[in-house]
């Protein structure tokens, strides 16, 4: 059996483990180097400073306004996808128990899980071009529906009070379907028996929901969390297409607060390494707290 | 446990037969499915409206749109379509995804399913190490790496160039695509491959006419996850395919236009842009939309 087995593992593995060590171990070390200097790019000096970017860092206005709007976004985008995710996956999959034994969908199941997850095959940058339109003061079709039902026509994206709320609800409205079709599928996993007992038992369909399916899909939940702080910790494709950061910063993420750093008008590479630096950890912590706090045993259904 | 991919309307129809039984539940339920139906329904509409907007305005003037945004087109214009065709190359950039995307899908799987296949079937010195190095890739974010690695393809000569988009795009989609086959062929029996092996079939034809073979739905899977994340693949490309517009992909193309309709007024060309990419990708989804959901999700039900 042994015979002959070291020419397939060299073959198979060296191309791909010196494609992923070219461009993607070397870049995550190097940035980790390059953040310790104040290298500007396109010359050669790269002198080491340190810690000096990251203290500038702490004292960096625009950097915490950016972080501050990646907090609301991992405070309010998760709850609002995971919630309306589970309400719409248990609509469609147990919405329907009139006049039935058991648990079924609701009619049309099929085509609601089909349309729902339209935003997910779709690019950020299409998301991102439409709804700019969509949000656009006159020619937009949210203020052409105000305006016919004779209500005010705010500005939307325009708006500091409101731009980086409207780019949220987009990212809640392209994430949703996604997570309908993940707890669907979870949910259809749970042996029907269950809510049988359940419904025997006279449960209200909350309780059922609360007690017997949130628990039963914990796994899925916690996994769909972690998915979604590191979305919300980024962000950057939909603010910088549809805001841009803007106006006044009112819109500005971290991920946009790095790119305009290292490729706009300055090219601070060593500075904007730092941010990607904080950006990792901050990363890492959130799974790592997500997967902790989430903790509990796993039930297994045989 | 691999692709959950099994229809929620199974065991609901087996249930579908069984005498009714709880009758009292029936008037709580009838007025809870009116309720929830509107809900399903709302959501349903808040995903296509934005859709269908955006293709109903592909054919209307710019004057249309500006004056009415719940207007229908007077007459189909297919020359918006025509010019985002032509003038805005959306059909350049169309073929340039295609060209880049199908070198590095190739390249992807190629690559993912050797190295999974070694990790999965194979005990030899250092193989832990050599996994986690490749499944540590997950947890970082692309941000970290950006600058660093516009350097790396920089001299590598590459920048600038599809042949380092493919590489770029395989070696960042490695992690994943190696986690989840490498799940997937230990998930395979071992008998097939002791027998092969004993009726003297080498290593290399075991795993192409036998192993890859088998692995044919997790195959399928991984494909289309990666398929839709690199076609819709933004940030890769804006930072390492400037310049030269002749050869930039979709993604790119389609801010641009947005950029120059910004300067021009050009509205129906940006929605006819628009149209030109989402259509194709949705087409596609609905026609395999059962593969493509349970690709995408299969993975995080691991």
């Amino acid at each position: 059996m042994r015979h002959g087995k070291y020419p397939l593992i060299l073959t198979f593995l060296v191309p791909p483990l010196l494609l992923y060590l070219v461009f993607v171990v070397s870049p995550y070390l190097q940035a980790f180097q390059i953040s310790t200097t104040d290298w500007l790019g396109y010359s050669a000096e790269a002198d080491p400073v340190g810690l000096a970017n990251f203290e500038t860092l702490l004292h960096d206005g625009r950097v915490w306004n950016a972080l501050k709007n990646n907090a609301l976004l991992l405070a309010v985008v998760p709850v609002l996808t995971i919630g309306l995710g589970l309400f719409f996956a248990t609509m469609l999959n147990m919405g329907g128990r009139k006049g039935r034994a058991g648990v079924t969908g609701v009619r049309g199941t099929a085509v609601y899980r089909m349309v729902y997850f339209f935003p997910q095959v779709l690019s950020v940058v299409i998301i991102a071009l439409l709804w700019k339109e969509v949000y656009h003061p006159n020619s937009g079709l949210l203020n052409g529906t105000l305006r016919a039902v004779g209500l005010p026509a705010p500005t939307w994206l325009g708006d500091p009070r409101t731009a980086f709320w409207c780019v949220l609800a987009v990212m809640v409205w392209a994430n949703v379907g996604f997570y309908v079709v993940l707890f669907g599928t979870a949910m259809s996993a749970i042996p029907r028996d269950i809510y049988e007992a359940v419904l025997l038992d006279g449960a209200s369909r909350w309780t059922t929901l609360r007690r017997v399916t949130i628990p039963l899909l914990w796994d899925t939940v916690q996994v769909a969390w972690i998915y979604l702080a590191i979305a919300a910790l980024d962000g950057f494709i939909l603010i910088q297409q549809m805001t841009n950061g803007g106006p006044n910063f009112s819109s500005d993420v971290i991920g946009l607060r790095m790119y305009e750093t290292a490729f706009g008008s300055e090219s601070k590479f060593g500075y904007a390494s730092a941010i990607g630096v904080v950006l990792f950890f901050l990363t890492l912590s959130v799974a790592v707290l997500a997967l902790r706090t989430a903790r509990r045993d796993r039930i297994e259904y045989s | 446990m691999t692709i959950l991919d099994r229809p929620a309307s199974e065991g609901a129809a087996a249930d579908d037969r069984r005498v009714p039984r709880d009758r009292g539940l029936r008037r709580e339920t009838g007025a809870a499915n009116v309720f929830s139906h509107g809900f399903l329904l709302l959501w349903g509409l808040l995903t296509v409206l934005p859709l269908l907007w955006m293709f109903v305005s592909s054919f209307k003037s710019d004057g249309e749109i500006l004056s009415d945004p719940w207007g229908l087109p007077g007459s189909l214009r297919f020359d918006n379509w025509a010019r985002a065709w032509t003038e805005a190359h959306i059909g350049r950039y169309f073929l340039n995804s295609a060209i880049v995307v199908a070198g590095s899908l190739t390249l992807t799987m190629l690559m993912g399913a050797a190295a999974a296949y070694v990790f999965a079937r194979y005990e030899f010195r250092g193989r832990q190490v050599a996994y986690y190095l490749f499944v540590g890739g997950m947890m970082f974010p692309v941000f970290l790496a950006l600058v660093p690695l516009f350097f790396v393809v920089r001299n590598a000569g590459l920048f600038g160039t599809w042949t380092g988009l493919v590489l770029v795009y395989a070696a960042y989609s490695l992690p994943f695509t190696v986690f989840f086959l490498t799940a997937f062929f230990r998930t395979l029996p071992t008998a097939v491959a002791e027998a092969a092996l004993i009726d003297g079939c080498g290593h290399f034809r075991l795993f192409f006419r036998v192993m890859l073979p088998m692995a044919r739905p997790g195959m399928i899977s991984i494909a289309i996850f990666n398929f839709l994340s690199q076609w819709n693949q933004f940030i890769l490309p804006q930072v390492l395919m400037q310049g030269d517009d002749s050869k930039w992909v979709l993604a790119q193309g389609l801010t641009a236009l947005a950029v120059s309709q910004g300067y021009q007024g050009d509205y129906s060309g940006l929605f006819a842009g628009l149209t030109i990419a989402t259509v194709p990708v949705l087409v596609v989804y609905v026609l395999f939309q059962r593969q493509v959901q349970s690709g995408l999700t299969a993975g995080q039900l691991k």
